[in-house]
């Protein structure tokens, strides 16, 4: 099968260049000035073709709380965002920490036949930051790094073995950080905003903590590291000073903290409520600096949808979590590159070539011989943001009435229109 | 007239709104003061306590409010354990609000909860303490006792002292005493100010006497126990020795000054027994306008309700 994406700007790691591309099968086979072609056409004009857009932080929820989503409405969400590829975090029930739970995931997602799906599997058993999980089995089974995703693993013997023993397997450590001792039930960020609210704060310190925590074993160890959703100023600096004398760590944030400060929580409205919670202006300016200079290398969602029920609480009670999926693009888009931060390669970067350089998936370019993964979008088409209009299960958004630019118009998969917008 | 038809915080309130329920609270003192305090104002309306947190004295004062205005109540105790896995706080304020209330007052340990309780119902809320967030009744009884002691609120010095992080009586007060043109003081551990609490106008001071010094009200908070085996404080006795006030304390404070405090006390820890049963303590007249502040209120927001529902 062939598809002939005609006319559109085709945005590579070295600029946009205007270029047809034909894809054949799952790879795209040529890219040139104009191609002629009898076959499937996608007329591009005014559009922009991009590669696939990787998101390696996403909670699918299957198995166990279905309720929330399942692989089936999370995939569905995945290609209306333009995502053709998903990662996904083990914090499910039965947690993923074994062969069994990767092999189901990933027969759900072939049932599915929408994005790809790469699950993560869990660094403990059960999560339960003690003992290691089946590292080498679930890699056998298709995992590609491996993580605990939700909370840290507190003891820091046990992390450094995880590291060690999964970078035998090739595996990487996905770092949620999190001194939970210190955060001690905070909701927010702990600041003016949750004094004026009541709110229990916490305090940057107990994601820095963490954060420089593993970057101390990545470099005792000499063993890459990768830092989750970092939302501090201080953390992208520690983040920063680590790669400066060469330490292996990457990191991504999400969009809501670089969009967003804790200026939202004074509503109460449980959808401002995320782990690690939106900071301040100055984290909000340090985290697109940090993106900027490289010091986090990707755009991820921490896609974390949750039914009304776990969010029409009260907000101590609440479920932490922002379903970002269907968003990432178009408010990536509004406000780092229509705003002139950087460019649509640097972003594409970001959200596609980083991840899969990182993870070593493929896809994340735009070449001859590559996979035909694409996203195209409509950069000129302007729309509000309404979370009940979300296809995930999880309508919990901050993001409701923000207008953005960016619509997804094809989302295409192994060469395969998955999504048309 | 109120501007809502809860009473939610005294954040979102204006000065001329706390003015209107001081100024009927005078008028509700007279008649809770008088032989027969019993009036048929509010008959026919139906007030609920729904408390997910204990309490003495908000619930009686309340309560008694109610009846002495002539409306009928109830009470709901909720366990704090029920909160998580019982019916959700929406459904059981969807539930009372079937039943025809006119009034809820809820006590709750989670900030926002009755906000979130009066987006649901018809109900007037009335926020009864939510968490470390705000108790404006309790601030409400404050001013109206400071208000009567000095002829007014404006240009007042009040130091409050205790464990101002975890107080929601010292969030009430910071944001009404603003409002009115008081000062504000504080002085706790620094494990127990809030952060960046002096953005809202509070001025952090570096001992208990600067706190004191020149003021016209001295405001010692509840010490919780539970708070020492947090490890806030190390232990009672080293809190009452630095932080607690006594009539050492109190003589950098005016001559005429006067202590408050929400209570319950805990004698010999925030304020020396000496000072609680004192000349300058109003900690009884507090309590006494409690219940008339509260009437005044009942009385305000039925008139809202009557002018706007």
């Amino acid at each position: 099968m062939k598809l002939l994406i005609k006319n559109g700007t085709l945005v590579t790691a070295d600029g946009e260049i205007k270029a047809d591309l034909l894809v054949n099968g799952k790879v795209i086979e040529r890219i040139a000035p104009a191609i002629n072609e009898k076959c499937e056409t996608i007329d591009a004009k005014g559009k922009h073709v991009l590669a696939g857009i990787i998101d390696m932080h996403v909670h699918l929820r299957e198995p166990g709380f279905e309720g929330k989503e399942d692989v089936e409405s999370g995939c569905k969400a995945a290609v209306k965002g333009g995502v053709t590829q998903v990662c996904c975090m083990p914090n499910t029930n039965p947690v993923c920490d074994n062969a069994v739970v990767v092999t189901y995931i990933k027969h759900r997602a072939e049932e599915v036949n929408l994005c790809k799906v790469n699950p993560i599997g869990a660094i403990t058993k059960g999560q339960n930051g003690e003992s290691l999980s089946d590292i080498g089995k679930m890699k056998s089974a298709g995992i590609v790094a491996i993580s605990d995703d939700g909370k840290s693993v507190a003891n820091s013997a046990v992390m450094r073995l995880a590291m060690e023993y999964a970078n035998d397997f090739n595996l990487k450590c996905l770092c949620h950080c999190e001194d939970a001792n210190l955060v001690d039930g905070g909701v927010v960020n702990e600041g003016y905003n949750s004094t004026l609210c009541g709110l229990k704060g916490s305090l940057r310190a107990a994601e820095d903590i963490m954060i420089a925590r593993d970057i101390a074993l990545s470099e005792s160890l000499d063993i890459p590291v990768h830092i989750c959703h970092v939302s501090t100023y201080s953390g992208a600096a520690l983040i920063k000073s680590a790669k400066e004398r060469g330490v292996k760590v990457t990191a991504e944030t999400c969009p809501h903290y670089f969009i967003l400060t804790d200026d939202i929580i004074t509503s109460y409205d449980t959808n401002t409520k995320v782990n690690p919670p939106v900071r301040e202006e100055k984290d909000r300016q340090a985290i697109i600096s940090a993106l900027k200079d490289g010091t986090i290398d990707c755009i991820v969602t921490d896609h974390a949808p949750h039914s009304l029920k776990d969010k029409q609480v009260e907000y101590n009670l609440a479920a932490f979590g922002i379903s970002g999926i269907e968003t990432s693009f178009a408010l990536s888009y509004t406000y780092l590159v229509k705003t002139g931060l950087m460019s649509l390669s640097e972003l594409s970067e970001k959200m596609s070539a980083n991840p899969a350089k990182i993870l070593g998936l493929e896809g994340g370019g735009l070449g001859e011989g590559a996979a035909a993964d694409l996203t195209i979008v409509d950069l000129k088409e302007k729309y509000v943001i309404d979370g009940n209009k979300f296809v995930s299960k999880g309508k919990n958004t901050p993001f409701n009435g923000f207008e953005v630019f960016g619509a997804v118009k094809y989302t295409i998969v192994d060469g395969e229109i998955k999504y048309r917008g | 007239m109120l501007k809502n038809k809860d009473l939610l915080g005294l954040k979102d309130c204006t000065a001329e709104e706390i003015y209107e329920i001081l100024d009927a609270a005078v008028q509700m003192k007279k008649l809770l003061k008088s032989d027969c305090k019993q009036s048929d104002m509010l008959k026919g309306k139906a007030l609920v306590t729904l408390f997910y947190e204990n309490s003495t004295r908000t619930r009686s004062s309340f309560e008694l409010a109610a009846k002495y205005l002539g409306a009928s109540e109830v009470n709901i105790s909720v366990a704090t354990s029920s909160v998580q896995k019982g019916e959700t706080l929406i459904d059981t304020g969807e539930t009372l609000d079937a039943m025809q209330i006119d009034y809820v007052v809820i006590r709750h340990p989670m900030a926002g909860a009755p906000k979130l309780l009066a987006e649901h119902v018809k109900a007037s809320v009335l926020n009864g303490g939510d968490g470390m967030h705000e108790h404006p009744t309790q601030a409400l009884l404050d001013m109206f006792t400071m208000r009567e002691a000095f002829g007014k609120i404006k240009g007042l010095k009040v130091a409050i002292l205790g464990d101002i992080k975890h107080s929601r009586v010292a969030m009430s007060n910071l944001f009404g005493l603003k409002k009115l043109g008081a000062e504000v003081f504080m002085y706790a551990p620094a494990t127990m100010i809030p952060k960046e609490i002096e953005k809202l106008g509070a001025r952090v001071c570096k001992s208990r006497e600067e706190a004191v010094e020149g003021a016209d009200a001295v405001m010692g908070l509840r010490i919780q126990l539970e708070r020492q085996h947090g490890g806030l404080f190390p232990s009672l006795s080293e809190y009452s020795k630095f932080y607690g006030v006594n009539d050492a304390v109190m003589k950098y404070a005016k001559k005429n000054a006067v202590v408050l405090h929400p209570g319950p006390v805990n004698r010999g820890v925030e304020l020396t027994p000496g000072l609680i049963d004192g000349e300058k303590s109003l900690i009884l007249e507090q309590v006494t306008n409690g219940v008339a502040v509260r009437m005044a209120l009942l009385k305000l927001l039925a008139d809202y309700r009557e002018a706007n529902l």
